[in-house]
């Protein structure tokens, strides 16, 4: 029987992909590891190999074509003996081709659609003609679609460009481009000199990268991931974060550590952990944690700039997601303001990082049933804008704060002694605070999914505060 | 100090020479099998294939006795298979269900065996070496003569916990070999941009340790050195270093595009070095199997992955309640006035 060659899944996150090129055509002869097709990822071009032997007896989807969802049949291969025309004679199916390109075309649409949390069109009442709060850039600035990956890459050139001293270093940054592509064409633009690839040693170069910043330089120390930081902890807490206050205010340690955090997908408990309360609670550091891209750029710039040593959380699955970017020379967020993603007068929803996704689109499901969220992005949360929660607080009387971290100590739990301390008359619910479950991450797909925060959560604790 | 390249090969009798045929196959097709459930979105996060490494392990437990422990990195599917897991049990833990290893809690990177003395599948490079000296430390102390197998990869190498293990693994005399799988990449990092020493067996020297290179497309010579470095652990000399020259075919995990090599170096290692088929060619050569009776042995594995490879489809997810157990051990013995 013919066996149909199927869009594989070449990374954790991927759902689809572009089936860039074949390199056999429909009549080769295929063994396996022989590689067939070269399939691009949203971080990678990768190459693709036969597992099984045989003839290709037909391609079905052409190359060039984007957005094929994994499992799609993409080709078929035939056996000793069988021949192109049997192929689809046990399915029945005339044209398996045609139905797989249409299939790719309805996933091209969603793809173009605006994702359901982006921020701006949120619902009617953000389009309500309310002054925002504080405008993050000047009304009619021309705005351009951007992901994450590219702003991030964008805030680290532009800075490189006007200071010398930026370098950038970490593992696979420069020749493999970034394990995560967000260092991609750096190398190319500056050079070895400020684009380093380093062994595998944190502890050692975020040693080095301290004493570069005490030496003068800006370092921005790229961790594959943050779980791996783990290992460097003692030279970011013990020296980057305390140096200054043990110099009686002389030696300032300017250095940005930055990578993704929090849970991916399917990676486990050692690569799956939110570290956004850990490092929040060090005096000496700063934290940002940003949701949208425009935040990730004007956040990463001034963290660069920044004469502190920064914790710059990023997200792998935020990454691919694409945001409005001002188009500006210089386009800035300082630290220690929160952005208001959503008006709202019933409850206050508060959130930060890829909990907005949750934040934002429980907030959609509420509206449906006539309550009105406010939802606050926190940005940074060391320091952190208390201020804009205790405000909307005094408006909404409720809140509930959203993040993937574990419950003891969490993030939540801060602005809820904030809120008990500062808000107190004008609660009339506790404050839910709303966390990760309280355990190391799973790897079964059943599990993970249970152990991380969702939307729906987020619905039934705002459900609970408003009594509705 | 030993400077020895290969070991000179032992002699090994056909079915000695036939089992390791069998092993080193058996982790090639569990892995090309592991490979295609990626694909197929069965099995997801990362997926660290061993093809091309498998007369590392294969050589090595050759060398082992019962009783031996074994610590490695997250590509450890084929150190599980080698130490005798079950092949159902490591590819149904790949599919994240109940009847994996770890009730598939763990996943590729994570898996555990106390029946097999296999300490792990760690994800944190280099976080096995303290451990598996660890684990020599406690049979020393417990003054049995096992001897712990603690693999780790080139890029791993160049993390400072590796000396810091050095160190006391000397000082106290561990029975502990350290394995050096150096398959010339951490990553896209080849071993040339990540050090300038010539070697990673000699940096032994600066703590006392004793070590050599292997060749590790060679089963018969790493069972050589692994007899080797065995004897000097159990004769209470210490730990010792095998560095083992070996190569991985696929990319560092699934996502891994793997621009930083030619098509061409990995073709030429398949073709020139393959450890399996440089097996086959001694046992066909030398006449102690024909071509009939390998074609029985793979048929053989096929079903044996076949089996595994459905089990782990049909093994149920874990239940919901799973994600709350094993948080913490139980049963710990309280004084006389908590249990009142
Ligand atoms: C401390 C730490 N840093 C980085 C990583 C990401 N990472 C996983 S495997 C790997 C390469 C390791 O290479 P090597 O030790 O040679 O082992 P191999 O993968 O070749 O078996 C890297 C950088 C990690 N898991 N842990
Ligand atoms: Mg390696």
């Amino acid at each position: 029987m013919p066996t149909e060659i199927l869009m594989p899944a070449l990374s954790p996150t991927m759902e689809e992909g572009t089936l860039a090129k074949w390199l056999k055509k429909e009549g080769d002869t295929v063994s396996s590891g022989d590689i067939i097709a070269e399939i691009e990822t949203d971080k990678a071009t990768m190459e693709f190999e036969a597992v099984d032997e045989g003839t290709l007896g037909r391609i079905l989807v052409e190359e060039g074509t984007e957005g094929v969802k994994v499992n799609t049949p993409i080709a078929v291969l035939l056996e000793e003996g069988e021949s192109a025309d049997d192929i689809g004679k046990e399915e029945a199916q005339p044209s398996g081709g045609s139905e797989a390109k249409t299939e790719v075309k309805e996933s091209d649409k969603t793809d173009k659609a605006p994702p359901a949390d982006a921020p701006v069109a949120a619902s009617p009442a953000a389009a309500a003609p309310k002054p925002p709060r504080t405008p993050d850039w000047p009304e009619g600035t021309e705005v351009k679609s951007t992901t994450v990956r590219e702003a991030l890459r964008d805030a680290m050139a532009e800075e490189m460009r006007g200071d010398e001293g930026v370098f950038v270093m970490g593992e696979e940054v420069a020749e493999y481009q970034g394990a995560y592509k967000i260092t991609q064409g750096l190398l190319d633009e500056f050079g070895a000199k400020r684009v380093i690839d380093t062994p595998i040693t944190e502890h050692g170069f975020a040693g080095i990268g301290v004493g570069a910043a005490f030496g003068g330089l800006k370092p921005i120390v790229e961790f594959m991931t943050f779980n791996f930081a783990m290992q460097a902890m003692d030279q970011i807490i013990n020296s980057a974060a305390k140096t200054l206050y043990m110099s009686g205010g002389q030696m300032g340690c300017p250095i940005v550590f930055r990578g993704p955090n929090g849970a991916a997908a399917r990676v486990a408990a050692q690569h799956s952990q939110d570290y956004a309360a850990w490092y929040m609670q060090v005096p000496g550091l700063k934290v940002a944690m940003p949701y949208t891209a425009a935040d990730a750029k004007g956040l990463l710039k001034s963290a660069i700039r920044d004469p502190n040593p920064v914790i710059f959380l990023e997200n792998e699955i935020l990454y691919g997601r694409s945001f409005d970017v001002p188009v500006m020379d210089d386009f800035t967020i300082p630290f220690g303001k929160a952005r208001i993603a959503r008006e709202g007068t019933d409850v206050t929803i508060v959130s930060f990082g890829i909990g907005m996704s949750y934040a934002l689109q429980a907030a959609e499901t509420l509206a449906e049933d006539g309550i009105d969220a406010e939802v606050i992005d926190l940005r940074t949360l060391r320091p952190m804008d208390t201020d804009a929660i205790i405000e909307s607080v005094k408006k909404t009387n409720r809140c509930v704060t959203v993040e993937e971290g574990w419950p003891q100590g969490s993030v939540g739990d801060y602005i809820t002694g904030v809120l008990m301390r500062e808000a107190f008359d004008w609660l009339d619910a506790p404050v839910i605070s709303l966390t990760g479950k309280d355990v190391p991450m799973p790897y079964a797909a059943n599990l993970e999914k249970l152990a991380l925060v969702t939307a729906d959560e987020v619905v039934e604790a705002v459900r609970k505060v408003t009594y509705r | 100090m030993a400077t020895r390249k290969a070991a000179a090969k032992p002699n090994v009798s056909a079915d000695e020479l036939k089992t390791y045929y069998r092993e080193m196959l058996l982790i090639r097709r569990f892995e090309e099998k592991a490979g295609q459930l990626y694909g197929m979105g069965l099995i997801g996060g990362f997926c660290h294939l061993y093809i091309g490494q498998e007369a590392v392990v294969v050589g090595l437990e050759a060398a082992a006795d019962e009783g031996d422990k074994r610590v490695t990195s997250y590509r450890d599917h084929g150190h599980m298979l080698a130490c005798g897991m079950d092949p159902k049990g490591v590819m149904a833990e790949l599919t994240g269900r109940e009847g994996g290893y770890s009730k598939g809690k763990g996943g590729s990177m994570h898996m555990f065996s106390r029946e097999k003395h296999f300490y792990g599948g760690h994800g944190i490079v280099a976080a096995q070496v303290p451990i598996g000296a660890g684990l020599a430390f406690a049979d020393k102390y417990l003054g049995n003569d096992r001897v712990t197998f603690t693999y780790f990869g080139d890029g791993a190498a160049n993390q400072g916990q590796v000396y810091e293990t050095y160190n006391m693994a000397e000082l106290w005399d561990l029975p502990v070999v350290f394995v050096i799988e150096n398959n010339q990449y951490a990553m896209g990092t080849s071993t040339k941009r990540s050090t300038k020493s010539p070697s990673y067996w000699e940096r032994g020297a600066a703590y006392g340790i004793e070590g050599e290179e292997v060749d590790g497309m060679d089963v018969l010579a790493v069972k050589a050195a692994g007899e080797k470095a065995v004897a000097h652990c159990r004769a209470g000399k210490g730990p010792y270093i095998l560095e083992v020259k070996t190569y991985r075919y696929r990319g560092h995990s699934m996502s891994d595009p793997a621009k930083y090599r030619t098509r061409e170096e990995v073709q030429k290692m398949r073709d020139e070095r393959d450890p399996i088929e440089s097996v086959r060619q001694l046992l066909l050569t030398g006449n102690h199997a024909s071509e009939e009776d390998l074609k029985a042995i793979d048929k053989e594995i096929k079903d044996v992955i076949n089996e595994a490879a459905e089990f782990s489809k049909e093994s149920p997810e874990p239940g919901l309640d799973e994600l709350w157990t094993d948080i913490y051990a139980k049963d710990i013995p309280q004084g006389e006035a908590v249990e009142a």
